[in-house]
């Protein structure tokens, strides 16, 4: 059944290998003339992706978060607010650079006597990137879809105190809410509130249909995602014809990258030790401000309240004198230096210097280990072996082996387990409380209120705090700050968690980009309407 | 000759199904929920329960199983967890990516490694032998991600002639596609060539040991073009074989090369949906890896017929 061979096929067949050979070299060969090598090829690398003709205006924003889908009300992961809210999704009200409520698709807002009912007035000019206008019935169904849709469970909680909408006409529509809330109101300024065309629904997780300035142009999977100018936007047009998020997982491609001048604008430096090769003032401009990130050592405080399943940390934490003694034990400036670079800000409760009722609270508890000894002994523990089971990510796994040797010092063992992130730090720590110390950092505004949550994972059972945040939430704004900022100081004099410091927000850009705000305010967007680039 | 390509063909569906198996077994060990993890903060044990028996993770494991290989025989990958889209619409893109960076790396090494390997094994005594084996030895030695990182500090950054990282599809733009890979094509295939190497040298060393070599030589015939005659078809048999058990490590080495130069391929997209405990991506595409490991190894053993043609002549005699 075997053909013989004739015989020169022989010899024919290696020299088909070498001519496929030589032909992979000279495809090599080809591939290396760029820019500099060949006369006749000009072409600049990132912009020949793009259309040709007159010059674009481009930016390249490069990121570390990537969304997994492309609805941002999907998941409760940052990444998709960041590149998409304000520039491609809108919502009735928006966070202001400053961390304040100001009008977007709703031009103004009224609230009733008893704060119950919201009525906003819509922009009548809004208009969805295919032209149909936003009107209150859109709003009505955006709302429905959280509540009732495959959304985000923090999002449907968000949204769950809305008991009706009545669409008055098409540019009114009355919101009317089971008790009165302010955090609805900035809840509405995020994720939950955006305003997609019901039109795309069915299709949100892979295109996007929103009223913004910028609209998909393309989504590459584990690279971009490319934003074009609306050109149909019913307000201030957008100042670059294409914007693009860059996402990188390693800190040092993202600077490679920025030093090649690939990238426009690093949105946030995640290796604080690489900023000096950004030091050259004639190429780069660097913005340090701050996060809503706070590093924080969480301590399972052992409460076990009704309809609470308890969590399985060491039975002393639930002893104040313990949890004072573990956040005196440690020098949180010497960490901030040592573990970030000394960027970022030391913080002394769940808050942040860009929360409006901001209060500094870092001398609750002030570093001193002798104090911590005597509390330690005085609470019948002067040695302690604790689980210390940080999120294995870069801040957290150099923070958990500083805290470690600062515990060591006053008797404490703290006995290191790094938990992948998120599935095993999410399933063992966040969920089932399967822990005694852990660190993560906290990127969600606002997220004080976790503490007047029995289930949540620090297992914190405090009724005044309780009460402060459900009097904030009931209140006038005015009320809200004052009750928001007494919720922080309890906690802070519990001890109910140590907060190490917050990220900071480290922006790099070319110079010639101008209006990149300093800090990362809470809405979480990287909103490019403000940016302009010489 | 079609019972040995049949028999291949066998032992090759038999490997599939138990990778399947062992795939199916690891990644259920993985620990982690991931409805917990989709979910996120906030989540109630009814919602969390209910996430579970939508995505048809409480079902008994057997059952899974079953559903996940039924899917795939039909060419049903399923449809990712977190986002809910198809896993093939996932790994397409992807794939395209892990190919253009595994086939430029397989052909670069084989352009360095066969003249190099031959030169290594006619000069073996001489001092271009003795140079070619220290540097084969010196870059086995290099780790590809560290040779990678000082390719995009060498012409990414310092002399700016490629672009550092990033990738852009062939279809979209050729050349920009192919500036993006000579970077990772080049930290990929010199490594591999390194290895390569020390097989081609005593692939050919053989060769030269053997009657036909010594008759081709007493003929009149060139060192080299005896080589290139006689030795390249006989070295290839062991060269194909070395070949084809690289591809895995090939692959592996794609995975870190494709996070240093940030490539979005298969190895970045497997490594994302591990840490989210998104399961049903991390199967299909470790499954396709498989397939095509083993594919590759079958196609070798049934090249080798082709290659050797006493293989064939045993046959039909």
């Amino acid at each position: 059944m075997a053909k013989p061979a004739p015989l020169n096929a022989t010899a024919r067949r290696p020299r088909r290998i070498i001519g496929v050979l030589v032909a992979a070299v000279a495809l090599v060969l080809a591939a290396c003339t760029g820019p500099g090598m060949s006369p006749t090829a000009p072409t600049e690398p990132a912009a020949s992706a793009s259309q040709p003709g007159a010059a674009a205006k481009t930016l390249v924003i490069g990121a570390t978060a990537e969304p997994a889908t492309l609805d941002p009300t999907a998941t409760d992961a940052a990444a998709g607010t960041q590149a998409l809210l304000y520039n491609v999704f809108e919502t009735l009200v928006r966070i202001d650079p400053e961390g304040r409520l100001a009008p977007l698709l709703a031009q103004a807002w009224d609230v009733s006597e008893d704060r119950l009912t919201y009525t906003f007035r819509l922009n009548t000019a809004a208009r969805f990137s295919d032209g149909t206008p936003v009107d209150a019935d859109a709003v009505a169904a955006n709302i429905e879809r959280i509540q009732q849709g495959t959304t985000a469970p923090k999002l449907k909680t968000a949204m769950s105190v809305v008991a009706s909408t009545e669409v008055v006409d098409p540019a009114t529509i009355n919101i009317t809410l089971t008790r009165p809330s302010v955090t609805w109101l900035y809840d509405m300024a995020g994720a939950a509130g955006i305003v997609m065309n019901p039109a795309g629904f069915a299709t949100a997780n892979s295109e996007t249909a929103g009223s913004g300035p910028l609209t998909l142009d393309r989504w590459l999977p584990g690279d971009s995602i490319v934003l074009q100018k609306n050109s149909n936007y019913w307000g201030t047009p957008a100042r670059f014809d294409e914007v693009t998020f860059r996402y990188f997982k390693d800190p040092n491609a993202m600077n490679a990258s920025m030093l090649s001048g690939q990238l426009d604008i690093i949105s946030n430096l995640q290796a604080p030790e690489t900023l000096a090769q950004f030091s050259d003032t004639s190429r780069f401009t660097v913005i340090e401000g701050s996060t809503d990130g706070e590093v924080t050592l969480s301590i399972n405080n052992g409460a076990a309240s009704e309809g609470v399943t308890p969590g399985t940390g060491h039975e002393a934490l639930a002893d104040v004198r313990v949890r004072r003694a573990i956040t005196m034990a440690i020098d949180r400036q010497a960490l901030l230096d040592t573990v970030w670079f000394g960027k970022g800000t030391l913080i002394g409760s769940m808050t942040v210097p860009t929360d409006v009722w901001y209060e500094d609270l870092t001398g609750t508890h002030p570093y001193n280990p002798d104090e911590a000894r005597r509390l330690l002994a005085e609470a019948g523990h002067p040695q302690l072996t604790l689980r210390l089971q940080p999120a294995a990510l870069p801040y957290a796994s150099k923070a958990a082996q500083f805290v470690a040797s600062q515990l060591a010092a006053v008797g404490i063992t703290a006995q290191v387990e790094e938990l992948q992130f998120p599935a095993r730090w999410v399933d063992t720590v966040l969920q089932k409380a399967d822990y005694d110390l852990s660190i993560v950092a906290h990127v969600e505004p606002r997220d004080v209120v976790t503490f007047a949550n029995p289930g949540y994972y620090w297992r914190y059972d405090n009724p005044a705090v309780q009460e402060a945040v459900a009097r904030a939430d009931a209140g006038t704004l005015t009320e809200y700050e004052a009750e928001m900022r007494t919720a922080a100081r309890l906690i802070a004099e519990d001890a109910a968690a140590v907060w190490l410091f917050a990220l900071p927000n480290l922006v790099v850009t070319k110079t010639g980009i101008t209006g990149v705000p300093a800090n990362a305010n809470s809405s979480l967007a990287f909103d490019v309407t403000t940016i302009a680039k010489a | 000759m079609a019972r040995q390509v049949l028999a291949r063909l066998g032992i090759f569906a038999l490997s599939l199904a138990v990778a399947s198996v062992v795939i199916f077994v690891i990644t259920q060990a993985l620990p982690g929920d991931v409805a917990a993890v989709i979910l996120g903060h906030g989540a109630t044990p009814e919602q969390l329960a209910a996430k579970r028996a939508e995505l048809g993770t409480d079902r008994p494991f057997a059952v899974q199983y079953l559903d996940w290989v039924g899917g795939m025989v039909t060419g049903d990958f399923g449809a990712s967890w977190f986002s809910g889209l198809p896993v093939s619409m996932l790994i397409a893109p992807r794939a395209e990516v892990t190919l253009s960076l595994v086939v430029g790396g397989l052909l670069l090494a084989l352009v360095i490694a066969l003249p190099l390997g031959a030169l290594a094994a006619l000069k073996r005594r001489q001092w271009p032998g003795f140079l070619t084996s220290a540097a084969a030895q010196v870059g086995m030695a290099i780790p590809a991600f560290w040779a990678g990182i000082l390719l995009v500090f060498l012409f990414g950054v310092t002399l700016g002639w490629l672009p550092p990282n990033g990738y852009v599809p062939l279809g979209r733009d050729p050349l920009a596609w192919a500036r993006h890979l000579v970077l990772p094509v080049l930290a990929l295939g010199v490594v591999q060539a390194a290895v390569l190497v020390r097989y081609v040298r005593s692939a050919f060393l053989e060769v030269l040991g053997e009657d036909y070599y010594r008759t081709a030589r007493s003929i009149g015939w060139t060192r080299w073009r005896a080589l290139a005659r006689h030795g390249v078809r006989n070295a290839a048999l062991s060269l194909v074989t070395v070949l084809g058990l690289q591809l895995a490590s090939v692959i592996v080495g794609a995975i870190v090369i494709e996070r240093v130069f940030v490539l979005p391929g298969l190895g970045s997209l497997l490594l994302d949906m591990v840490s989210q405990h998104d399961l049903v991506v991390v199967r299909g595409i470790v499954m396709l890896l498989v397939l095509a490991v083993l594919a590759i190894n079958a196609l070798v053993d049934v090249s080798y017929v082709f290659i050797d043609p006493r293989l064939r002549a045993k046959e039909s005699s």
